[in-house]
């Protein structure tokens, strides 16, 4: 089987667009988990509902949302743009916001899970022997839920990769700027004679796929054996 | 000297403890479920009664009547707990410079790394986990953890507890040299008579939560003073 350079393009795209998207929310993810996991005030369920709400909710509606919070008039893009000259609508920025939130939820998860696990007694010994809780949190808590965090990210990484509905509804299916590798075979899919472009770029995000499920195995391998 | 009070309802037991304690090795001996972990965890900052006071020598570490509760990590009191609770995912030379690190500002004292190293044979065992370690070794770091973080008081709660007789030599003559050369003010929590025998210089006994001690010139402590 021959790829063009044009599918190698798409399989490139899709990789920056979900492995930015994943990246950039792993501290949001982080801080979220650590305080659905330890605290304790009111409105603490509703908060953990609207982490988990893209989970839930038709993509269309997570990208409907997206597009009128995020987009150039909208109230959170026009204020990013003026600000920091951040622009999400129609670019492949907005892509990897569509695929950060909609892998959010897994993210936070899996985190939030981890940090359950952590055994609190080995925190009061870090406070006896001098750490501050932040230090504490950085030395102990963290270090001791990475492999949550990791398998958080792995879990995230593969939503966004397969990401559809909430991104072609944000940021629309622009090539070379947010035609991934989903809306790509999707597009194909509805042009007449399309079917061997279609199998090409079914064939390649198999191959994507696996080669990530193969990284993080590998990964979390290496994890255990530090132990 | 040490000022320990404690009052708090735990609902099986209610801790009723009220101590005066001098420098050097106190031994607090009960039978388990007396209210001896709890009374330590008092002591270390890591639980508030609801009426407490402990303070060293001037220094005021909790007061509930007067809403002072100073965090554990400010203490410089050392804990070697039950469950040792070594870091898992750090090695045994990393473990014993965790608390060194954050308390360095206040100097070693008379205790160095490899001076304590020696003195508890834990050269072998420097670069392992502890998951790789025996009960009695991982004791033995956890000792050494406490102590290098530079403590002015020492907690040991059952340092000896959970270990057969042969691992109990391999701890033993470790903390005889340390209660021999350190000189640091211990309080040693246990359940058994001999471990502490020939070695405490002040016996405490507790039982079902209440604790008493005399002061030095055998008149009671107020409460508050």
């Amino acid at each position: 089987m021959e790829w063009s350079a044009a599918d190698l393009a798409i399989v490139g795209l899709s990789l920056k667009v979900a492995c930015v998207g994943t990246l950039a929310s792993v501290p949001f993810a982080i801080v979220i988990a650590f305080v659905l996991a330890r605290g304790r005030f009111w409105g603490r369920g509703v908060l953990n509902a609207i982490v988990h709400l893209p989970l839930v909710m038709p993509p269309v509606v997570t990208g409907y949302l997206l597009l009128r919070l995020f987009g150039r008039r909208g109230p959170i893009g026009a204020m990013l743009e003026q600000l920091f000259g951040i622009v999400f609508a129609f670019r492949w920025t907005g892509a990897a916001l569509a695929a950060a939130v909609m892998g959010f939820p897994l993210m936070v998860r899996a985190i939030r899970l981890a940090i359950e696990q952590v055994d609190r007694r080995l925190e009061d010994a870090a406070a006896s022997l001098g750490a501050s809780p932040w230090w504490t949190i950085a030395t102990v808590t963290l270090p001791l839920a990475l492999p949550g965090v990791l398998s958080g990210l792995m879990l995230a990484f593969a939503k966004a990769l397969g990401e559809f509905g909430a991104t072609v509804t944000f940021v629309s299916n622009i090539p070379g700027e947010t035609r991934t590798l989903a809306l790509a075979i999707y597009t194909y899919t509805q042009t007449p004679d399309g079917d061997a472009h279609v199998w090409r770029l079914a064939t390649l995000s198999i191959i994507v796929s696996f080669a990530a499920l193969l990284a993080s195995e590998a990964l979390a391998k290496r994890l255990e054996r530090r132990r | 000297m040490i000022r320990i009070v404690v009052r708090h309802d735990l609902g099986r037991i209610r801790l009723d403890v009220d101590l005066t304690l001098p420098a050097g090795m106190t031994a607090l001996l009960g039978p388990s479920g007396a209210g001896k972990t709890r009374t330590l965890d008092v002591i270390g900052g890591l639980f508030t009664p609801s009426t407490g006071l402990v303070a060293i020598d001037d220094d005021v570490l909790t007061d509930t009547a007067r809403g002072i509760a100073v965090p554990p990590h400010r203490r410089r009191i050392g804990y070697v707990f039950q469950d040792s609770r070594l870091f898992p995912h750090l090695t045994v030379r990393q473990n014993l410079e965790y608390g060194r690190w954050f308390t360095r500002r206040h100097g070693s004292g008379s205790i160095t790394f490899d001076g304590l190293v020696s003195l508890l044979a834990l050269e072998p065992l420097l670069g392992r986990h502890p998951a790789r370690l025996s009960g009695g070794e991982q004791r033995r770091v956890a000792l050494g953890r406490a102590l290098l973080s530079s403590p002015r008081l020492l907690l040991l709660d059952e340092p000896l507890g959970s270990l057969d007789a042969g691992k109990r030599q391999e701890v033993l003559p470790y903390l005889d040299t340390l209660i021999a050369e350190l000189r640091l003010p211990m309080i040693y929590v246990t359940h058994d008579w001999q471990e502490i025998e020939g070695r405490a210089s002040a016996i405490v006994r507790i039982d079902e939560g209440h604790a008493r001690s005399t002061a030095p010139d055998g008149s009671n402590v107020p409460f508050g003073s």
